[in-house]
């Protein structure tokens, strides 16, 4: 389990946003991150919405093109700004698959269940007929949890949870090492969402899947990761084993983070003082200068303001980057 | 008048669409005393919403009141035409949107759309209207407020435009707040802020609030009492200890244990609940939760239960157990 699957340095995905030559100016959606995933874990990965979290995501299976970094599978270097490497993507899409967050939206209505999850088949020609690839499209529905007759409906004729079903049978398809899980769940009711999260979990239990599991929602994240990073404003601000993450947070924001979400317990939650941070999110546009975090954090100094802080490691397998990280 | 602020007894709506009649209410009773916090939770199309909206009248057409009576403050609300319901709307009764993004007004400035509540419900000039904009965004902690008046919805942030809606919301020091998922579109830190922000003015002000979520953390901190609402109906009431710590029916149960915890110490499987929520156009003979129910009996299937009394608050709507109060084993729940 000590294989590092996936390893991504200094990525960096800049988006432009108007402007010409020297006024050109540039959303900074995420900003020198590194991290790797171990082969057979769950990496989490949390934040509040425009923190680059699907970003990163996505820019890792290089569903966008990398402003800068390197992206390391399976030791297989698939993309390096440096050396200029950019590999076809082709064989890996095969390895890597995502799910997205919208199940509403990420399906075709126009196509049935069967031609959704069959696609990628012809795709990667993973059968050789049709009764073959019929076969392939029933195993993966049927380990989803639905059934042949599924096979022939249309996406509106099914609730939420089981679009979303549809949605990892689609990506389960090609057979994948490792998928990316774009907010699965966020779209689901609540007594459905264990539903799913249970699934993800049998299946790779089952399968040996490697996940990047990206959500806000920082009790799920915690349910289902082995690790965790927290990302602010395009930046990782910390990443560690996901029970020391949640027990002993060193970064200012990780424990407002914690501290913000209700807990579903009412004796807890009266005596839980909440650190409730001020102010919102500063725009990607135009980020504060050194740390980011510190617009809205309760010890920032000068320093903050002048200095970036570090990625480092202080203890075994935890990072951070703060200059007065919190003991 | 009664000793209740909000007085639903037996309330059942129907809507009438294309498709069929959908009976989004079936027998809903709801209590809400001055000053009192209710939450009401439940999953998408339980019917939660529509209870808090048929108390302001904004369920007309294709919606149709079936029977049961509401009253608020005095006031009969079944039997109010839409001309007296513009008289208590935004005035004793207010309501803040789920999403801040589409709530406002994007043509107007944030000042007029404050103002004008206040123009039309209190005897104030335009020049009162203005200076009490500005007290009500100082109140709901907006910085500058009068540069903020002077700005569209598009240049806040979501957070920002939910305390705008708010401030719009207690213009006129409404008796009942009906607040409908109103941190569900913010972020956690924001929703945190949010939060904070109304149980302080609910202190300061002293009015109800009618809490609807999906979210068991966001009423576990804010509220006295919830009512727990599956397919049109309330299946259990009771005050927050009752429902957290005691609960009796098998979907307050099962809601429960199917939401990770963030301060699990070790590493628990979630118990889901196994299916998917009715669907209300055809819904089931007997109690809505039975095709889900893990402990489904075949009388629940053919008839509805009663209601079952636990004390002056809790109660459920369960065949389980009305059988255990009657075998009088309380404790078997």
């Amino acid at each position: 389990m000590d294989k590092k699957l996936i390893q991504v340095e200094h990525l960096k995905q800049y988006f432009p946003a108007g402007g010409y030559g020297k006024n050109k100016r540039y959303v900074k959606a995420v900003d020198d991150v590194s991290f790797f995933v171990k082969k057979g874990e769950t990496l989490g990965l949390v934040g509040e919405s425009g923190c680059g979290k699907t970003t990163t995501g996505r820019t890792l299976l290089r569903l966008y093109e990398p402003t800068a970094g390197k992206i390391i599978y399976d030791d297989q270097v698939i993309f390096d700004s440096e050396k200029k490497i950019k590999v076809d993507m082709l064989p890996y899409r095969k390895k890597m698959q995502i799910v997205f967050q919208d199940p509403y939206a990420s399906l075709d209505p126009r196509m049935t269940i069967g031609d959704i999850v069959g696609e990628a088949i012809d795709i990667h020609k993973l059968a050789t007929n049709k009764k073959e690839r019929y076969d392939i499209i029933i195993e993966m529905l049927r380990r989803v949890g639905l059934n042949s007759e599924h096979a022939n409906r249309y996406p509106h004729e099914f609730s939420g949870g089981q679009r979303q079903r549809v949605g990892i049978a689609r990506a389960l398809a090609v057979n994948p090492e490792f998928i990316v899980c774009d907010e699965p769940i966020s779209a689901l009711d609540v007594s459905i969402q264990a539903q799913v999260i249970n699934m993800f979990e049998d299946l790779q239990a089952e399968l040996g899947l490697t996940y990047l599991f990206i959500a806000h929602d920082l009790s799920a994240v915690k349910h289902i990761s082995n690790r965790i990073g927290v990302m602010y404003l395009g930046k990782m601000v910390e990443l560690a084993d996901s029970h020391e993450l949640i027990t002993h947070s060193l970064h200012p924001y990780t424990r407002s983070l914690i501290s913000a979400i209700p807990i579903a317990d009412p004796k807890i939650a009266r005596e839980n003082k909440r650190i409730v941070l001020e102010g919102d999110v500063p725009s990607p546009l135009n980020p504060p200068t050194g740390c980011r975090f510190r617009t809205r954090c309760p010890y920032a100094t000068a320093e903050c303001a002048e200095k970036e802080p570090e990625w480092r490691e202080v203890s075994a397998g935890h990072y951070v980057a703060c200059h007065h990280y919190l003991q | 008048m009664s000793e209740y602020l909000v007085d639903i007894n037996h309330e059942k709506l129907s809507f009438f669409t294309p498709a069929g009649e959908v009976k989004a209410l079936n027998d809903v009773s709801i209590h809400v005393k001055q000053g009192e916090v209710l939450g009401i939770v439940g999953e998408s199309g339980s019917g939660k919403s529509v209870t808090a909206y048929s108390l302001m009248g904004l369920t007309a057409h294709p919606g149709k009141l079936m029977g049961g009576t509401l009253e608020f403050n005095g006031h009969e609300i079944h039997n109010m035409s839409e001309k007296e319901f513009r008289k208590i709307r935004g005035n004793e009764i207010s309501i803040i949107f789920q999403d801040p993004m589409t709530s406002l007004n994007p043509v107007y400035s944030i000042g007029n759309q404050i103002e004008e509540v206040i123009l039309l419900h209190t005897g104030k000039n335009k020049k009162e209207a203005h200076e009490r904009a500005v007290e009500l965004l100082t109140l709901v902690g907006i910085n500058e407020p009068e540069k903020r008046l002077k700005q569209y919805p598009h240049e806040l942030s979501g957070g920002m435009r939910q305390r705008v809606m708010i401030a719009i919301a207690l213009a006129c020091e409404p008796k009942l707040l009906i607040a409908d998922e109103p941190t569900t579109a913010l972020d956690v830190t924001i929703q945190a802020q949010i939060l904070e922000l109304m149980m302080e003015l609910k202190e300061k002000l002293g009015m109800a609030i009618i809490m609807i979520t999906h979210d068991l953390g966001v009423v576990a901190s804010m509220c006295e009492k919830i009512a727990v609402m599956y397919g049109g109906r309330i299946v259990e009431y009771g005050t927050t200890d009752d429902i957290f710590y005691n609960p009796k029916h098998e979907y307050t149960k099962g809601l429960l244990k199917s939401i990770p915890r963030l301060d699990a110490e070790v590493h628990e499987r979630l118990v889901p609940i196994e299916g998917t929520p009715i669907d209300l156009l055809n819904p089931p003979k007997g109690c809505p939760f039975a095709p889900r129910c893990s402990r489904c009996m075949k009388i629940c299937l053919k008839e509805m239960p009663p209601v079952t009394t636990f004390s002056d608050v809790h109660y459920t709507q369960c065949w389980m157990n009305q059988k255990a109060q009657m075998e009088g084993g309380e404790n078997l729940g």
